[in-house]
Parts: C-alpha cells; sequence; structure tokens
C-alpha cells in the first residue's frame, strides 16, 4: 500500500516537472522579452494644390498616411488613409489632419490661402451698382384720377428720391408720366407730361439739378397693367422714375 | 356751373328759321328741328328716319348691266353696284326703293326704260339711276343715268360715262364719281364725298401708324412707318399733308407728311410734350398742344411751324384745338383748368376764352364745316358711382344748347365731320374694342369701317 502511494507520488512529481519543463522551455525560447511588437508609429502628410486660390475656385487636397487606423482631417471628417479631394473654402483654410493608430498619432497640416476675387470686371461695377442702387432706392410717385399734383401719401417717396439723388450726384433720371385707360388718348398724354413735370419739379425743390432728369409722357400708351379695374388704374396713374444710362 | 348749357329744348327751334338760311345747309339741322318740334324737355335721344316728315326722293337703282362679254365683267359690277348702293344709301340724302320692289327687266340703257314700271307703286320711284358697265381691250367703260321717271317728256337728270384701265379701284372710283353726281342733284346741292379720305391711328403692324382708307372703308392702306407712337393725324385742308403727333427720341414731336412725295417733310422740333395738331380752314397755320414752356398750352404757328405764338396760359392742360374753319376766327379746346377736362372756344388770338360745357368729362371738339356747331365726347354724367358713357354730342356754339348723338354703348370719341356736313366719323369700342365708325350727323346710318387691329382718332379730309 505504502509502495503504491509512492508510485502515485513519484507520477505525480513526475508530470510535474514535465509539465514544469515544458512551461519554462516555452518561455526561454524568444530571450528577451520584445514588448508587444511595438506597433510602428503612423506616419501623415498632407498637401494641398494649390495652395492658394480665389474664392470660387477649388484646390485639390492630397494626404497619405501609413500605420494609421483612424485618418481625420478637421472640418472634413474621417477619411480614408490615403486620399484626394476637391475643396472650394470661402476663406482661407488650415486643413488638420490627424492619423490615429496603435503606435501613436501624427499630425500634419497644409494650409490654403483663399483670397477674395479682383472685384469683377471693372466696368461693369459701377453702373451697374448705381443702376442695382436706384433700383432698389427709388420710389415711384402715384397719383389720383384726373389729377398732377402730389399727394400727401406720396411725400415720403419724393424724399426718399431726393436722399437717394443728393447722396448719388452722378446719376441722371427720366421720369415718366402715365395715365389710366379712362378718359381720351390727347387728353391723357397732357396729364401725364403733367404728373411728369409734377415729379420733376419736387425733386428739383429737393435740390436735385433740373439738368439731370428728363421728363416724358406716355398718356395711356404703355400702361403697367391693363385690368379695368381700380386697383390696377392706380398702378398706371404714376410717375415712373428711369435710370438713364 | 354755366346755365346757358342745357339740352335742347323748344328753346332750340327758335334758332332754327336763323340757322337754316343756308340753302345747303346741314341735313342734321332738318333732323333736330323736326325732332324739337315733339320734343319738350330734356330730350337727348335722336333717332330719326322716316318719322323725320321731310318726303326724301325715292330713287330706285337696279344693277347696273355688263355691256360687254368680258369675264372681268361680273366682279366689276359686284364691285361698282355695291359701292354706288352704299354711297347713296350712307347720304342721307335720298330714300332707296328696295331692290324687291323692281321689275324683272331693269335697264341698261335709256332706251330700255319702262317708265310705268318704275313710276307705279309698287317701286312708285321719282327717280331711277341705271345704266351699264363692260370691259374692252382692258379698259373699264361705265355709262350712268339719272332719270326723272314721272316727266316721260324729259327724264334725264344726268348722263354721265367714265373710262379707265380696269380694275377694281377704278369700278369703285366710277361708282363713287356717279354717286356724287346724283346726291349733288338730288341733295339741292350738297357735294357729295364719295371720293373723300379718313386718316386714322391703327397697331394693326404692331405699332401705332397713321392709315388713311376710302370713306366707305374701302382701300385700308398704311401711310407712315415709323415703328414708335404716331397719333391724331389731322389732313391739310388742300389734301397735300397730314400734321400728326409722334413719340421721337426727344419726345412727342409734330410731325408733317407730305401724301404728294409719300414722305415725311421737314417740321421744327418745339420741345417739350407736342400733341393733336390742327389745320386752320385756310391751310396757312396750326395750331397744336405744346408743353415747351412748362405746362401743356395751345400754341398757333405757321404751316411751316415758324411763327409761334401762345394762346393761353391757365394752369392745368390745354390741349385737342381745332379751327372754326368757316370763320378761321375761333379756336375750340380742351382745358383741365378748373379739373375735369371741358371744351372751351377763344378767338384765334387767345382773348375771349370761353367754357361751353359745364359738367362731366369732355374732350376731343371738332367743328362742323358750318361753322356753328361743335361736336365732341363727354362723359356726361361722371362721377362716383356713375361710371357714365363716354358718348358724342352736338352743340349749337351760339346757345350752347347740346343734343346726345350716340347712344348704343361702348365708349365713344374723337369724332370727325364730313365736309359736307352731314356725316361724322368716329371712334367706338361698341364692337368690344376701339374701331372707327361713321355715321349720320343725327345719329343715324351707323357704319363700321375698320375691323383689323385697334383703329383710333379718325380725321375726314376736308374734300
Amino acid at each position: 500500500m505504502k509502495q503504491q502511494s509512492i508510485k502515485w507520488s513519484l507520477l505525480i512529481v513526475a508530470l510535474g516537472a514535465v509539465l514544469a519543463l515544458s512551461a519554462c522551455g516555452k518561455k526561454k525560447e524568444p530571450p528577451p522579452p520584445p514588448p508587444p511588437p511595438a506597433p510602428p508609429a503612423p506616419t501623415a502628410s498632407i498637401s494641398v494644390s494649390p495652395n492658394s486660390i480665389q474664392a470660387g475656385q477649388s484646390a485639390s487636397l492630397t494626404w497619405q498616411t501609413s500605420n494609421a487606423t483612424d485618418v481625420s482631417i478637421d472640418g472634413i471628417g474621417a477619411v480614408q488613409p490615403n486620399g484626394s479631394q476637391s475643396v472650394s473654402p470661402t476663406d482661407s483654410t488650415t486643413y488638420h489632419l490627424i492619423a490615429k493608430g496603435s503606435g501613436g498619432s501624427q499630425e500634419a497640416t497644409a494650409r490654403l490661402t483663399v483670397t477674395q476675387p479682383p472685384p469683377p470686371p471693372p466696368p461693369p461695377t459701377p453702373t451697374v451698382t448705381d443702376e442695382d442702387l436706384f433700383s432698389q432706392n427709388i420710389k415711384d410717385v402715384y397719383f389720383d384720377y384726373d389729377k398732377s399734383d402730389i399727394r400727401g401719401d406720396q411725400q415720403s417717396s419724393i424724399q426718399a428720391d431726393v436722399q437717394f439723388l443728393n447722396a448719388h450726384a452722378n446719376i441722371s433720371l427720366t421720369i415718366e408720366g402715365h395715365c389710366d385707360e379712362r378718359g381720351s388718348t390727347d387728353y391723357n398724354l397732357a396729364l401725364g407730361d403733367q404728373r411728369a413735370s409734377a415729379v420733376k419739379n419736387a425733386l428739383t425743390a429737393g435740390g436735385i439739378s433740373a439738368s439731370r432728369i428728363k421728363t416724358i409722357s406716355y398718356g395711356k400708351e404703355k400702361p403697367f397693367c391693363t385690368e379695368s379695374n381700380e386697383a390696377c388704374w392706380q398702378q398706371n396713374r404714376r410717375g415712373h422714375l428711369v435710370y438713364q444710362k | 356751373m354755366d346755365e346757358s348749357a342745357r339740352p335742347i329744348s323748344r328753346l332750340f327751334s327758335r334758332l332754327w328759321p336763323v340757322s337754316f338760311r343756308g340753302a345747303t345747309l346741314a341735313l342734321v339741322f332738318l333732323a333736330i328741328s323736326c325732332l324739337l318740334s315733339s320734343a319738350l324737355f330734356a330730350q337727348d335721344w335722336v333717332k330719326t328716319g322716316t318719322s323725320l316728315g321731310v318726303a326724301k326722293v325715292r330713287l330706285a337703282v337696279p344693277d347696273f348691266k355688263a355691256s360687254t362679254g368680258d369675264p372681268q365683267n361680273a366682279a366689276l359690277l359686284k364691285t361698282f353696284n355695291d359701292t354706288l348702293w352704299n354711297d347713296l344709301d350712307v347720304s342721307g340724302v335720298v330714300e332707296l326703293v328696295s331692290k324687291s320692289f323692281y321689275p324683272l327687266q331693269v335697264p341698261g340703257q335709256p332706251p330700255e326704260v319702262n317708265f310705268l314700271a318704275w313710276n307705279a307703286p309698287p317701286p312708285d320711284a321719282a327717280m331711277l339711276a341705271f345704266g351699264s358697265l363692260g370691259v374692252a381691250a382692258g379698259r373699264l367703260t361705265v355709262q350712268g343715268w339719272l332719270y326723272d321717271v314721272k316727266n316721260q317728256q324729259s327724264p334725264q337728270v344726268l348722263g354721265k360715262q367714265y373710262s379707265d384701265t380696269s380694275s377694281d379701284a377704278a369700278a369703285r372710283v366710277m361708282a363713287h364719281k356717279f354717286a356724287d353726281e346724283i346726291i349733288f342733284r338730288l341733295g339741292g346741292g350738297i357735294t357729295g364725298i364719295a371720293e373723300t379720305q379718313i386718316y386714322f391711328v391703327s397697331d394693326r403692324s404692331g405699332h401705332k401708324e397713321i392709315w388713311a382708307m376710302d370713306y366707305d372703308g374701302s382701300n385700308q392702306h398704311q401711310i407712315t412707318h415709323l415703328g414708335s407712337i404716331s397719333l391724331a393725324p389731322r389732313v391739310s385742308p388742300d389734301g397735300s399733308r397730314i400734321a400728326f403727333s409722334s413719340l421721337t427720341k426727344s419726345g412727342w414731336e409734330i410731325m408733317m407728311f407730305s401724301l404728294d412725295l409719300n414722305r415725311a417733310v421737314t417740321f421744327p422740333h418745339m420741345g417739350g410734350t407736342n400733341l393733336s395738331p390742327a389745320w386752320s380752314g385756310d391751310g396757312t397755320k396750326l395750331a397744336f398742344s405744346s408743353s415747351r414752356g412748362g405746362e401743356p398750352e395751345i400754341y398757333v404757328s405757321d404751316a411751316s411751324g415758324g411763327n409761334l405764338h401762345r394762346m393761353t396760359t391757365a394752369k392745368g392742360p390745354d390741349v385737342s384745338p381745332v379751327w372754326n374753319r368757316k370763320t378761321n376766327a375761333q379756336i375750340a379746346f380742351v382745358s383741365g383748368r378748373t379739373g375735369l377736362p371741358q371744351i372751351y372756344t377763344m378767338e384765334a388770338d387767345g382773348t375771349n376764352q370761353q367754357r361751353m360745357t359745364d359738367q362731366g368729362y369732355a374732350v376731343s371738339p371738332n367743328w362742323a364745316p358750318n361753322g356753328q356747331f361743335l361736336t365732341f365726347a363727354w362723359v356726361r354724367k361722371y362721377g362716383p358711382g356713375e361710371p357714365g358713357a363716354s358718348d358724342l354730342y352736338l352743340m349749337d356754339i351760339a346757345s350752347k344748347q347740346w343734343v346726345q348723338l350716340t347712344h348704343d354703348g361702348g365708349r365713344n370719341d374723337f369724332p370727325s365731320w364730313s365736309p359736307d356736313g352731314r356725316h361724322i366719323v368716329f371712334q367706338s369700342s361698341r364692337s368690344g374694342k376701339e374701331e372707327i365708325w361713321t355715321m349720320l350727323a343725327d345719329g343715324t346710318k351707323v357704319q363700321q369701317l375698320t375691323f383689323a387691329g385697334r383703329n383710333t382718332q379718325p380725321n375726314w379730309s376736308w374734300k
């Protein structure tokens, strides 16, 4: 019985030794523990070409990374490790690339300078601007039936016109006198003439030089609106101020 | 406002004997006077006709017959017969006997006239106009006679022969000439109007241009080709020039077109807005409206545009002058000096300005050839809630009494008298859009002359 338990002990020991030996043997093969195979640090580069554009134009943004698992560009978001894309920012922009990998992270930047376009073709600029300003600021003057005196509620239009024309002394204009469809052709032409003159007189009273103002009557020859109702007639009873090129 | 301006009433009949002195006086006066005998109060609806009580000559006008075998005859006969019938019908001088009363056999030559078949009922005609038409060797010849069929001994009142190169236009002219001869004899010496012209504005080319047509609406043709807006044509008394107003690069200017040269001729630019030129009866002067001095005022110049004189000074637009063509001593015009436009008269030197209408919206005066009447367009009951219609009125300038001539709806404007003082051409929208119409000066025999496009501002030639 005793002999038998010794046998068992030996066996256990032997097994344990074998186990221990085998374990120890494995440990020993890569001698120094090469620390977790140090993942290589990512690399990253980014460039933009050209690096200077005018607003409205586009540039090509190109980047390369390696050893990165997570690549993003500020303002664009996650991107492929390598790639390129077209960009057209309105202002100068620094593209900031971050490449993250197990080996760390790497950053790279590229700057795209955006210049504002030169004021578009110079010739149109002044005229277009004046004409646009004219149409934005100038107000037509409306009249009562068969009347050519400036109505009280139209004084604000006259004032706005005077203010604008005083501030833009280079602008000349034509005042068209218009009438509604009622009444006779000839009389309406004379009435339209008086309406145009009334607006001209109001402007010159406000300090606008008469030499900047032409008048013409269209009577009822060129209506703005052709229906036979008061709303339409009112549209047609007016002094229409037209920018003079 | 002006108490003497009122509808014609019995008072008017007092004027009648005075006004009626002229042997050739307008039929309109007969019409009005007769109407007045029964119209006691404000009466402005004039419809006359057989109720006139004035017996008109019963005239039978059988179709002319072909005198040759030319194949063109049929078409030319239709033109001739239609034109002659229409001329006589609208003249208002005769009573045309309906063709349904005519005998089966109608004459083409004097020997073929069967007096009894015409001078007894059913035709019961007093006069018979007949004749023949034929083309031979390219020439059209018309022979026409007017017979007094109640006078078998000496029936011929008129015998005429016309010959010209064959054409539809020639057939029409011959019919007009023959009609005028008949009207002259049966109308107490009234000169016919069948060869007169009407000038007007039409937009049918895409722009408002000056056009012309025969008085009956045929032969409509374009005069100006300015591609702008041309208005208010007025033909000179001698028929050689048309003055009108046109939108030029420098604004509305008076322009002059020579019908002899078929082109525009020089007329000085006045500056401002220049409108509605009018010829004096002797053709030496023009009156027109100009705002060259600021306000639209009436000016008078020589026919060349020189020697300019300002006639009015009132505030408010002054437009549409027209001379008293009989005397050349007065000018009627439109003024807005008191608000809505009214008719005024003044001496030709600008003095004695008098308001003729007392209310509403009155424009477009035109002086009758006899110098006694003004016609004009008037929205008499103008005001809120009273839309009123623009109708034509006739006013006796001495008494300021008036009578309404149109009642048939639409906007009626721009009356212009025929040279014989018996017809008025005008613009009306009664058909749906502005067209040219004519009527007898009493408002009857209304006819539409234009149908294409919009046609406005007619002006009847002086002869």
